[in-house]
């Protein structure tokens, strides 16, 4: 930290000009990935549907629970890929069921969501499940 | 304390350490929700417990850094605050919409509050971490921004150093990013790549600059080092932060959606990411060591070692485990990511927040620093915080290798619940630490109210030793004694204070290092 040459001057030089060169490189990344987000995101199976399940998702905090694509809390099952490990029909009696009241257990309250509510629910994970995440989770159980 | 309106900064401090002591509480709720999981329920559902540990998190350190901001902003810029009556109704502003949130997570189901708050309109909610409604969001947005209309009047209007330049861009920074919380679309991949705007930029971005600021404010403070030597590691240390945590983001993009080749970019730039903090280690050690006088506020200068320690671990090393886009595959979203995530706040944010108020505080309370009694008791929390918090991790990490191997690598995967049964031990553990953790964080808060001797700043007797003490190590009178009441802490501390303009000769300083760190211009 004591060369001549390297002074505060060239330390904040280099932040400056570090931070805005990458800030600048990870646009250009963006721009480039939300070009080829239509491949792997499907988006044009985002039906109406599957928007009134996402938000069905959100307003129950769902993420406070369960991961969604690996993001999320820990305390529930990952649900990225829960359409292909248990299917729309468990999905469904499941979240009729809960909540089990078994002594001790992890207990998932009670939503009270209709049956409409659950169908557009299942399409959000459905369209979900395809997203191509380059093989993620390592295997069904998530 | 060198300006009056610096005493805003107390009840954001006093309302830091509340909120800190009500993160906690629902943390060793759903600490025991781990291993009972009906404890609670239904009255207190994990989810909405776990908002509440985690958006109290956030507040509180939020209220940290404005605390902070306010009581340094003044100091640097030599000036009284531009308004210190939008700083106190700013206070109000934001103690009422954060408790007010917090009743809301309680008293109402989730999806009634959404509908309450005007979701339907513009649905931000239901996001890890921006769970706050509408109105929350919007009342942190106009908080943020009149702390920033306020300290950057004052910066303005006052001495540019460059700590208060880089708080400042720090503090613009979060206010810009937090306006990727309210952009929600419909397409879950664009939802996610954005709200890590919000996230990644926040924490491995923007707030470390702030961090580095208080960290350097602090040094400069307690070690009595050149300004100039620490605003240079400053510099280098956020260089580093920035550069590599920028693209760094992408070891987010690897499984959400986006194109593989984030995988490269995520696990190259990520795998830096540990260098500015291990930087950040070294100077801190570097400043104490190089110290120009021994400040009595000893624990300040802990908290801000432990600072650099802490965070190098949880958020370097605990962040480099699992970075790797190969290593990610099997850890994301596992007990690793936990394990990492308390580290890393904890000895990053928590901590130099710490620091600043055990700064502060005592100084705002008319105090040279405490006495030393209090610090034994702060001491004490000290230990107990950060050894319980370490402790914590390690029992994540090892929770979350288990997890990993059985319901990940094995060739027989079980399921997610038959394999939290099996981690139940680590759980249990983990929730010992956190009640340890709790005991240490009472020691903090009783350390407050620990009298002992006090030495008051007022106490001219102090001042005029301290002058006598300094005349005999050489220096002229002018350079020390303005009148007793002039005397600033700064200069109470460490009686050579260099600015950038104005810098005496220091080669009488009996350091080896001192001569060598003189500006090179």
């Amino acid at each position: 930290m004591s060369s001549v040459y390297f002074t505060k001057s060239v330390a904040r030089n280099i932040f400056f000009g570090g931070s805005v060169f990458f800030f600048l490189l990870f646009l250009v990344l963006t721009f480039d990935t939300t070009r080829k987000l239509p491949k792997s995101d499907h988006r044009e199976n985002i039906t109406e549907e599957v928007a009134r399940g996402k938000h069905i998702w959100e307003t129950n905090n769902c993420i406070g629970c369960h991961s969604l694509l690996g993001e999320g809390a820990y305390f529930a099952p990952e649900l990225g890929n829960v359409y292909k490990r248990r299917g729309e029909a468990f999905i469904k009696v499941w979240m009729q069921a809960m909540p089990t009241n078994a002594p001790g257990r992890r207990q998932m309250p009670q939503f009270n969501l209709t049956d409409e509510q659950l169908d557009d629910l299942v399409a959000f994970l459905k369209w979900t499940s395809e997203i191509d995440t380059q093989g993620w989770p390592p295997n069904i159980e998530g | 304390m060198q300006y009056q309106s610096q005493l805003v900064a107390k009840p954001y401090f006093i309302a830091a350490i509340g909120l800190f002591i009500g993160q906690i509480i629902f943390g060793l709720i759903i600490g025991a929700q781990y291993v009972i999981g009906d404890f609670l329920f239904p009255e207190i559902p994990f989810n909405v417990a776990r908002v509440v540990h985690t958006n109290l998190l956030v507040v509180w350190l939020l209220f940290g850094f404005m605390g902070a901001a306010y009581y340094l902003v003044p100091e640097e810029s030599e000036r009284e605050l531009y308004s210190p009556k939008l700083a106190i109704i700013t206070f109000w502003v934001f103690l009422v919409t954060g408790a007010l949130t917090i009743v809301g997570y309680l008293a109402v189901p989730y999806a009634t509050l959404a509908a309450m708050t005007g979701n339907d309109i513009l649905p931000t909610m239901g996001r890890e971490f921006l769970e706050q409604p509408l109105i929350t969001k919007v009342g942190i947005l106009l908080v943020v921004v009149s702390l920033l209309y306020n300290v950057t009047m004052t910066t303005l209007m006052g001495r540019k150093t460059s700590i208060t330049i880089i708080l400042l861009m720090g503090l613009w920074g979060l206010a810009f990013f937090w306006l990727f919380a309210f952009y929600n679309p419909v397409n879950l991949v664009l939802d996610k790549y954005y709200w890590w705007w919000v996230i990644h930029l926040w924490v491995e971005g923007v707030w470390e600059l702030i961090m580095a600021a208080l960290l350097a404010f602090v040094l400069i403070k307690v070690t009595g080092v050149d300004r100039e030597v620490i605003d240079k590691w400053m510099y280098i240390i956020i260089a580093l932060a920035l550069v590599t945590g920028i693209i760094g983001t992408g070891h987010h993009y690897y499984w959400i959606g986006t194109p593989a080749y984030w995988q490269w970019w995520g696990s190259i730039f990520s795998a830096l990411e540990p260098i500015p903090f291990f930087v950040m280690t070294l100077f801190a050690f570097s400043m104490v060591n190089r110290r120009r006088r021994d400040h009595p506020n000893k624990i300040a200068t802990l908290w801000a070692l432990g600072t650099a320690v802490t965070a190098f671990l949880g958020a370097g090393v605990w962040g480099f485990m699992h970075t790797l886009a190969p290593v990610n595959y099997f850890t994301h979203g596992s007990q690793i990511t936990a394990a990492h995530g308390h580290l890393a706040f904890y000895g990053a944010y928590v901590m130099v927040v710490l620091a600043i108020i055990s700064y502060a505080m005592p100084i705002m309370r008319g105090r040279v620093a405490n006495s030393p009694q209090a610090q034994l008791w702060e001491t004490w929390s000290f230990w107990l915080m950060t050894v319980s918090m370490v402790v914590i991790t390690l029992l994540l990490t090892g929770a979350g290798v288990m997890q990993v191997w059985l319901q990940r690598i094995s060739e027989t995967p079980m399921s997610f619940m038959a394999t939290q049964a099996e981690l139940e031990i680590f759980y249990w553990l983990r929730l010992i630490g956190g009640g340890v953790f709790f005991i240490g964080l009472i020691v903090y808060v009783i350390s407050f109210f620990i009298k002992g001797d006090i030495t008051y700043l007022s106490d001219e007797k102090t001042i005029k030793k301290d002058a006598v003490q300094d005349a005999e190590e050489g220096k002229t009178t002018e350079e020390v004694a303005p009148s007793a009441a002039e005397v600033r802490v700064e200069e109470e501390a460490k009686p050579v204070v260099a600015d950038e303009d104005a810098r005496p000769d220091l080669s009488f300083v009996p350091t080896e290092t001192s001569a060598e760190d003189k500006p090179t211009k």
